[in-house]
C-alpha cells in the first residue's frame, strides 16, 4: 500500500505509463519529421532542377498505343487511362496465373503422395524442376524458345480451320452476343443461385437423415442446362466472328497475344511447384490416423481424401498459399521483359519516361501494387478463418 | 532487370536524400577533374552509334562524341566510363546524376528538353522515323501498311509518332512493344510484326543484325523529324557550354579542313585566323569554358573532324554505308553548320 502510493505521488517521469506514452510520442514526432523533410527536400531538389511535377500528366494524352487493351484506348486516350489500361492487364494475368497455378498445384502435391509409383515420381520431378529455375528465365524461355519458334500467320497451325496458332499468338472464333442473349446471362444467374440453395437444402438433409444428393451432376445439369434451353428457346442470339487471313493479319476472330501465354504459362508453371510442395506438407500434417479412422468406418478413398484429410489440411495451407498469390502477383511485373503490356510496362515504364514524373508514376504503381496485395491477403484471411479448427 | 529497378528508383531516392545535389549540381567540370574520368551514357548496343567491338571496346558516334568531350577536358579519350542505358532508363539516369553527358541517340524534343530538367545541347545526326520490312511483300507506300504489325521500342519518339500519324490516315496497325534495340529486331527476325519501325539510322544498324539482310527493304518515306543529340542536366551552363562547344568544335574543324592528320601541322603553322582561333594559337577560347586553350586541338588530334568520325562511324568506311545527306556540312548540301569560333 505504502510503496504504491509513494510511487503514484512520485516524479512523473518515474511513471511507466507516461514515460511509455512519452516515448510513444516521441517516435511519432520524429517519424513525422522524417517523412515530412523527404517530402519538403523532395519538392526543393525538384524545383531546383526544373523537373516538372504534380499529378496534372493524368488528363493529358497520351500519345502511344498498347498491343493489348481490355478497354477502348487509342493513341488519344490520356495518362489516366493508360494507368487503367496497365491495371487491367496486370489483374487479368493474375487471375488467370492464380487459377491456373491453384489447379496444377494441387494435382500434382496431391499427385506426390500417390502410391503410384510413376505419378509420384513425376510429380517430384515437376517440382524440382520447376521451382528451381529462375522465373525469368522461364519466361524467356516460353517466350523466345517456345512461342517465337511457332510459324509465320501465313503457316498457321490450323485446328478445324477456327483455331489458328502462329507467331502472333492464338487466334479463335469471337463471340457476338446479339439481341436477346441477355436472357440467356439472366439464366445462367438464376441456375448459380438455385445451386447454392439446393446446395444448403442437400446439407441440411443429409445432416438429418445421412443420404447425400448427387451434387455434382445436379449443379452441372442446372447450370449447364438451364442457359442452354434458354439459349434455344430465343434462337441462338449468338453471332461467332471467325477469323480469316487477310493482307498481313488474321481479320475478325479474337487474339490471345504470345506476350500474355508465355507469361501466364511461366507464372503458373513456376508458382504451382512451390503451391504443390504446401499442398504435400498441409496433406502430411493431417495424422494418419485421421485417414485409418475413415478407413475403418470403410469411407471410400476420394470421400476422404476430400472431406477427412483435405479440410483439415487447409489450415496449414491457406496462409502459405497467400503468400505464393501475392507472389505471383507481384512476379506479373517481370512481363516487361517480353513487352507485356502489364502496369509497369505501359505506365511505370513508358508512361514515365514520356512524361519524365518518375517520383508521382512510380508512387502509384507502389501503391497499386499494395494495395492489391493487401486485398487479397484480407480475402485469404477471411477464408483462413472459416477454415480454421473448430473448437468445441 | 536490377539495372533497370536501380534507375527506376534512383531519382526519386536522389532528390528526396540529396541535400547536396545542388551544390554538386552547379560545377559538374569540377566533380569530372576531380573524378578523373567523365561518366556517360550510351545505347546498350546499336552499331554505328555505341556498341562494343570483339575486345569490349566502346565504338560509335555518340561514344565518339564523349571521348571527344573527355579529350577537350583531360586530353585523353579514353578517360571516360561508358553506362549502357535502355530508352527507359537513360533520362533517370542523367537527372539523378549517374552520368554526366547522355549521348545516346535522343531526339530533342519540347517535353524532354523543357519539363525533364535537361538541356539538349545541340544536333550531332539528323535522322527521321523510317520503315523496314521483308522485300517479299512488295510494299512501297506506308497506305499498304493497313493491317499490319509493327515491332517498336517503347519508351521512344517512334511510339509517339506512329500514334500521330497512322490514325489520322485511317490505317489500322498493331504495335508491339519491345525493351531494348535488339529485342526488337529479334522480334521482327520471328515474324512476330511485319514491319520494324526506328529512325532510319538506327533501321541501317538492326538490319545487318538479321540473318539475312538483303531480304529486307528499308522505304524511302520519313514520318517525323528527329534531330539526335547530348543531353546534359540543367543548371550548369558551363558544363553546358563545354559539351556543345566541342562538337561545335568538330564541326568547324571540319569546316576549316583541320582534321587528325593535318592538326599539328596546322597547329605550327595556322593557314587562316579562324584555325588559329580553333587551335588556341590565338585567343583564350578554351580559358573561356574553363578549359586549357587547346581543348580543341586535343579533341581534333584524338578523336578527329567531325567528317572523319561520321565516315569511319557510320559512313561509308563502316558496315552500315550511311551517305551524309542531310549530315553534310551546310556548304556542301547538308544542314550541318556550327557558329563561328571568335
Amino acid at each position: 500500500m505504502l510503496r504504491s502510493s509513494s510511487r503514484a505521488r512520485g516524479p512523473l517521469w518515474r511513471n511507466p505509463a507516461v514515460r511509455a506514452l512519452v516515448f510513444q510520442a516521441i517516435l511519432l514526432l520524429a517519424l513525422v519529421a522524417l517523412v515530412a523533410m523527404i517530402v519538403f527536400n523532395t519538392m526543393a531538389n525538384l524545383e531546383a532542377r526544373g523537373i516538372t511535377t504534380g499529378f496534372g500528366f493524368l488528363n493529358e494524352r497520351a500519345g502511344f498505343s498498347i498491343p493489348q487493351t481490355l478497354i477502348d484506348y487509342s493513341g488519344n486516350s490520356t495518362y489516366a487511362r493508360t494507368f487503367i489500361v496497365g491495371l487491367l492487364n496486370t489483374l487479368l494475368v493474375s487471375v488467370m496465373g492464380i487459377v491456373a497455378a491453384t489447379i496444377i498445384g494441387f494435382a500434382v502435391g496431391i499427385s506426390r503422395l500417390s502410391t503410384n509409383w510413376l505419378l509420384a515420381k513425376l510429380a517430384a520431378v515437376y517440382v524440382e524442376t520447376f521451382r528451381n529455375i529462375p522465373l525469368l528465365v522461364q519466361i524467356l524461355f516460353w517466350y523466345f524458345a517456345v512461342l517465337q519458334a511457332l510459324p509465320s500467320p501465313r503457316q498457321s497451325l490450323a485446328v478445324f480451320d477456327i483455331f489458328f496458332i502462329n507467331v502472333r499468338g492464338l487466334v479463335m472464333p469471337d463471340p457476338q452476343p446479339l439481341p436477346g442473349f441477355e436472357a440467356v446471362l439472366w439464366a445462367l444467374l438464376l441456375a448459380v443461385g438455385m445451386v447454392a440453395l439446393l446446395v444448403l437444402y442437400a446439407r441440411r438433409r443429409q445432416a438429418r437423415t445421412g443420404k447425400a444428393l448427387p451434387m455434382y451432376w445436379l449443379g452441372a445439369a442446372l447450370i449447364i442446362g438451364l442457359p442452354l434451353l434458354v439459349f434455344l428457346a430465343t434462337g441462338m442470339p449468338l453471332e461467332w466472328s471467325i477469323p480469316e487471313m487477310a493482307g498481313f493479319n488474321f481479320r475478325g476472330g479474337v487474339t490471345i497475344i504470345p506476350e500474355l501465354m508465355a507469361l501466364w504459362l511461366a507464372l503458373s508453371i513456376y508458382t504451382a511447384a512451390f503451391i504443390a510442395e504446401i499442398v504435400r506438407s498441409g496433406i502430411q500434417s493431417v495424422p494418419h490416423g485421421q485417414v485409418e479412422a475413415a478407413r475403418s468406418l470403410s469411407l471410400p478413398g476420394n470421400i476422404t481424401l476430400r472431406k477427412v484429410v483435405i479440410p483439415q489440411a487447409m489450415r496449414v495451407i491457406v496462409p502459405q498459399l497467400t503468400s505464393q498469390y501475392l507472389n505471383l502477383i507481384k512476379n506479373s511485373s517481370l512481363a516487361t521483359a517480353i513487352g507485356y503490356p502489364d502496369l509497369v510496362a505501359v505506365f511505370a515504364g513508358t508512361a514515365l519516361n514520356q512524361t519524365g514524373q518518375a517520383i508521382e508514376i512510380v508512387a502509384m504503381t507502389m501503391a497499386v501494387y499494395l494495395v492489391i496485395s493487401l486485398v487479397v491477403s484480407a480475402l485469404m484471411n477471411i477464408y483462413n478463418a472459416r477454415t480454421l479448427l473448430k473448437e468445441r | 532487370m536490377i539495372n533497370k529497378n536501380k534507375f527506376l528508383l534512383a531519382l526519386p531516392v536522389a532528390v528526396a536524400f540529396g541535400a547536396s545535389i545542388s551544390s554538386a549540381q552547379a560545377a559538374i567540370l569540377e566533380d569530372v577533374e576531380s573524378r578523373g574520368n567523365l561518366n556517360c551514357g550510351v545505347n546498350v548496343g546499336l552499331s554505328g552509334f555505341s556498341s562494343t567491338d570483339e575486345n569490349g571496346n566502346w565504338q560509335g558516334l555518340d561514344v565518339e562524341t564523349c571521348r571527344a568531350v573527355a579529350a577537350a577536358v583531360f586530353n585523353d579519350p579514353d578517360k571516360v566510363v561508358f553506362t549502357p542505358l535502355t530508352a527507359k532508363e537513360r533520362f533517370t539516369a542523367l537527372q539523378s546524376g549517374e552520368i554526366d553527358v547522355l549521348s545516346r541517340n535522343t531526339t530533342w524534343t519540347a517535353t524532354r528538353d523543357n519539363s525533364l530538367g535537361l538541356n539538349f545541347t545541340t544536333t550531332t545526326f539528323y535522322d527521321g522515323q523510317g520503315f523496314m520490312l521483308d522485300k517479299s511483300l512488295g510494299i512501297e507506300n506506308l497506305e499498304d501498311l493497313n493491317g499490319a504489325s509493327i515491332c517498336i521500342q517503347s519508351g521512344t519518339t517512334h511510339e509517339l509518332n506512329l500514334a500521330d500519324y497512322f490514325p489520322s490516315r485511317n490505317i489500322e496497325i498493331n504495335t508491339v512493344t519491345f525493351d531494348t534495340p535488339d529485342q526488337t529486331a529479334q522480334g521482327f527476325a520471328s515474324g512476330r510484326c511485319d514491319v520494324l519501325t526506328s529512325d532510319t539510322s538506327q533501321l541501317s544498324a538492326l538490319r545487318l543484325q538479321l540473318p539475312d539482310p538483303e531480304s529486307v527493304v528499308i522505304l524511302d518515306s520519313l514520318i517525323s523529324k528527329e534531330p539526335l543529340g547530348p543531353v546534359v542536366r540543367q543548371g550548369d551552363d558551363q558544363w553546358f557550354d563545354i559539351v556543345k562547344w566541342t562538337i561545335f568544335a568538330m564541326i568547324n574543324a571540319e569546316e576549316l579542313g583541320v582534321t587528325s592528320d593535318n592538326v599539328d601541322e596546322m597547329k605550327n603553322n595556322p593557314p587562316n585566323p579562324q584555325v588559329a582561333r580553333l587551335l588556341g594559337v590565338d585567343g583564350n577560347y578554351g580559358e573561356q569554358l574553363g578549359l586549357s586553350n587547346d581543348w580543341a586541338y586535343n579533341l581534333i588530334k584524338h578523336v578527329g573532324n567531325y567528317g572523319e568520325v561520321f565516315k569511319h562511324t557510320v559512313g561509308e568506311d563502316s558496315p552500315l554505308n550511311i551517305n551524309r545527306g542531310m549530315n553534310a556540312l551546310w556548304n556542301e548540301g547538308g544542314i550541318l553548320y556550327a557558329p563561328p569560333i571568335r
